[in-house]
């Protein structure tokens, strides 16, 4: 097509390194200030969060009640009683985050994608969708959970569970997917409308489009609150309890019933925080691998 | 006798109660550039939209090699395969390498095998000099790297006709240079070209029909010597001492 190779070619020059460069004395003095400032920064940030603590540790250890409260809710013995049960617990919480997690990503996709439908022919979707995102995303995690919990087993539906576990989760799933296509679709609209015209100038059909061209940068844009949704959800698979599934906190609520003890339940929230770390670690380094590989500014 | 290959028919267009396009007609034959001129909001890019299909017309017709492609029936994405369209700002999809950006039409909608789509990419992205560009990312690139992968991935489709919007209105004069001289190779190859610039230097130089666009009008027309030498209207007058003062032609 193009016969002529000679079309002019510009290659950047860059300084090379080893010009013999010594750093001046500015330089060096400037660099030795701003260590000088960094390591004051530390010690102040050090010694007040020292102090800080400490007036704490010592307005809580002086309470009144501290010595009744250590028993009830820092009792060593309740504690080795109580960790094994509350791991034994967390696992069903562990199932429930990678299936629920799953099927919220696909639900949330489908909801998110069938609100940016354009067309009179699919008003009914759109509205479905939208309907469907406003009600459960107001709707109290809770309130959702004990109507689809008690509420389908008094149906008395012929071939429906009534696996408190399965409920529990589709409670989650329905609640979170709401959530979760807000957030695809807030993905989407952030696409530039000239990557969708550049795509279909170049042929692609709408759906092709969405798929090769805008929901791939819509998708990367949403990692991180994803991810936050993600944790979120861990910490509510904890509500499945309610249901009357041995999950972690059941777990510490069996014992707890038995001996008027609280620690289990200090147990089981630490035993959340110690799984939820990890995962907020890892949203991090996913948001920083992100920012790294390539700026999303790009072509408008 | 030439072919036509794009045809207007007293196209208008309008965004609510503007009206950007008023009885456009044009006419740009086989193996011709005709270049679009006008000031800021005329209703260049609106006319090229309107080629493309990215835009609907409110009226009149739009032919590609004689076939109404305004017709509520022809196929839209069958028409746009056949046109290969540069904007302004590259929009190049930032998610992916120069060579996927250049594959992506020939292998999803040419249905194209990977391996043919990509020799084909590389051989043209050698001839403008990107050869060793094909693993970046867009956001890597220069300016006038970004502009000419751009024109790479409109060539990808073996359109028969390229509109160029502008593009060269983003890049310093030395990448100006650097994509022109692209263009102007193209032509001589027997690309039928629209191109709307604000290079006049450039417009007179390449193009074999220039069109005046004046507040949605084509003002006035024909070949460069007498559009920019002998212009017949005191608009197109007024416009080109203008781009005279600002040093521009
Ligand atoms: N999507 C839109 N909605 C409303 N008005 C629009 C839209 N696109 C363009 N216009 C208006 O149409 C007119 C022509 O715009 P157009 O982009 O075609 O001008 P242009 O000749 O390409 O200008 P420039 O040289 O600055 O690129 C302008 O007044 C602009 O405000
Ligand atoms: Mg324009």
């Amino acid at each position: 097509m193009l016969d002529n190779p000679e079309v002019p070619h510009q290659d950047e020059t860059l300084p090379s390194a080893d010009d013999g460069y010594q750093p001046s004395a500015r330089r060096l003095e400037r660099e030795r200030l701003h260590r000088a400032r960094t390591r004051r920064a530390i010690a102040v940030a050090a010694a007040s969060t020292l102090v800080t603590v400490g007036v704490l540790y010592l307005a809580v250890t002086h309470a009144p009640g501290w010595p009744r409260t250590r028993e009830t809710f820092l009792n060593a013995h309740y504690a080795r009683i109580a960790l094994p049960q509350v791991l034994k617990g967390l696992w069903l919480n562990v199932r429930l985050l990678v299936c629920c997690g799953a099927l919220i990503l696909v639900f949330g996709m489908l909801l998110a994608l069938a609100r940016t439908l354009r067309g009179p022919v699919f008003f009914p979707l759109r509205a479905l969708a939208t309907a469907y995102v406003d009600f459960f995303r107001g709707l109290p995690l809770i309130i959702c959970l004990l109507g689809v919990v008690f509420g389908v087993p008094a149906l008395r539906l012929q071939g429906v569970t009534n696996n408190p576990v399965v409920l529990g989760g589709a409670a989650l799933v329905l609640t979170y997917s709401a959530y979760v296509a807000e957030v695809f679709r807030a993905g989407i609209e952030t696409v530039h409308p000239s990557q969708r015209a550049a795509a279909r100038s170049l042929g692609l059909t709408g759906a092709q489009a969405m798929r090769y061209v805008v929901l791939p940068q819509a998708v990367r844009r949403v990692v991180p609150p994803l991810l936050n949704d993600l944790v979120s959800l861990q910490k509510d698979t904890g509500l499945v309890s309610i249901a009357g599934a041995v999950d972690a906190v059941y777990a510490a609520q069996i014992i707890t019933g038995e001996s008027f003890n609280y620690t289990p339940y200090v147990v089981a929230g630490l035993v959340f925080v110690a799984l939820t770390i990890p995962m907020t670690r890892f949203t991090d380094w996913v948001t920083a691998r992100m920012n790294r590989r390539q700026s999303q500014g790009g072509a408008v | 006798m030439t072919q036509v290959v794009l045809r207007m028919e007293a196209v208008r267009k309008s965004y609510g109660p503007t009206v950007v396009l008023r009885d456009v007609d044009l006419e740009v034959p086989q193996h011709t550039v005709t270049a679009l001129i006008g000031a800021s909001g005329s209703g260049k890019s609106t006319l090229l939209r309107c080629a493309n299909l990215l835009e609907e017309v409110d009226d009149g017709a739009i032919f590609l090699d004689g076939e109404e492609i305004t017709d509520p029936r022809a196929d839209q994405n069958a028409v746009r395969r056949r046109i290969g369209v540069v904007f302004q700002a590259y929009n190049l999809f930032p998610h992916m390498t120069v060579l996927d950006n250049i594959t992506l039409a020939p292998r999803r909608v040419h249905r194209m095998s990977r391996a043919q789509a990509e020799e084909q990419a590389r051989e043209l992205l050698a001839r403008l000099g990107l050869a060793d560009k094909a693993g970046e990312y867009p956001d890597r690139l220069s300016g006038g790297q970004q502009q000419r992968v751009a024109i790479v991935r409109a060539l990808a489709g073996r359109p028969r006709l390229l509109l160029l919007d502008e593009i060269t209105a983003a890049l310093d004069p030395e990448l100006v240079g650097e994509v022109l001289s692209v263009v102007r190779d193209l032509k001589e190859q027997g690309m039928t070209m629209v191109i709307a610039t604000h290079e006049m230097g450039f417009a007179r130089d390449v193009a074999d029909q220039v069109c005046f666009l004046d507040g949605g009008v084509v003002l006035e027309r024909g070949a460069p010597q007498e559009v920019f030498g002998a212009p017949r209207e005191e608009r197109t007058r007024r416009f080109l001492r203008r781009i005279v003062e600002a040093g521009r032609l």
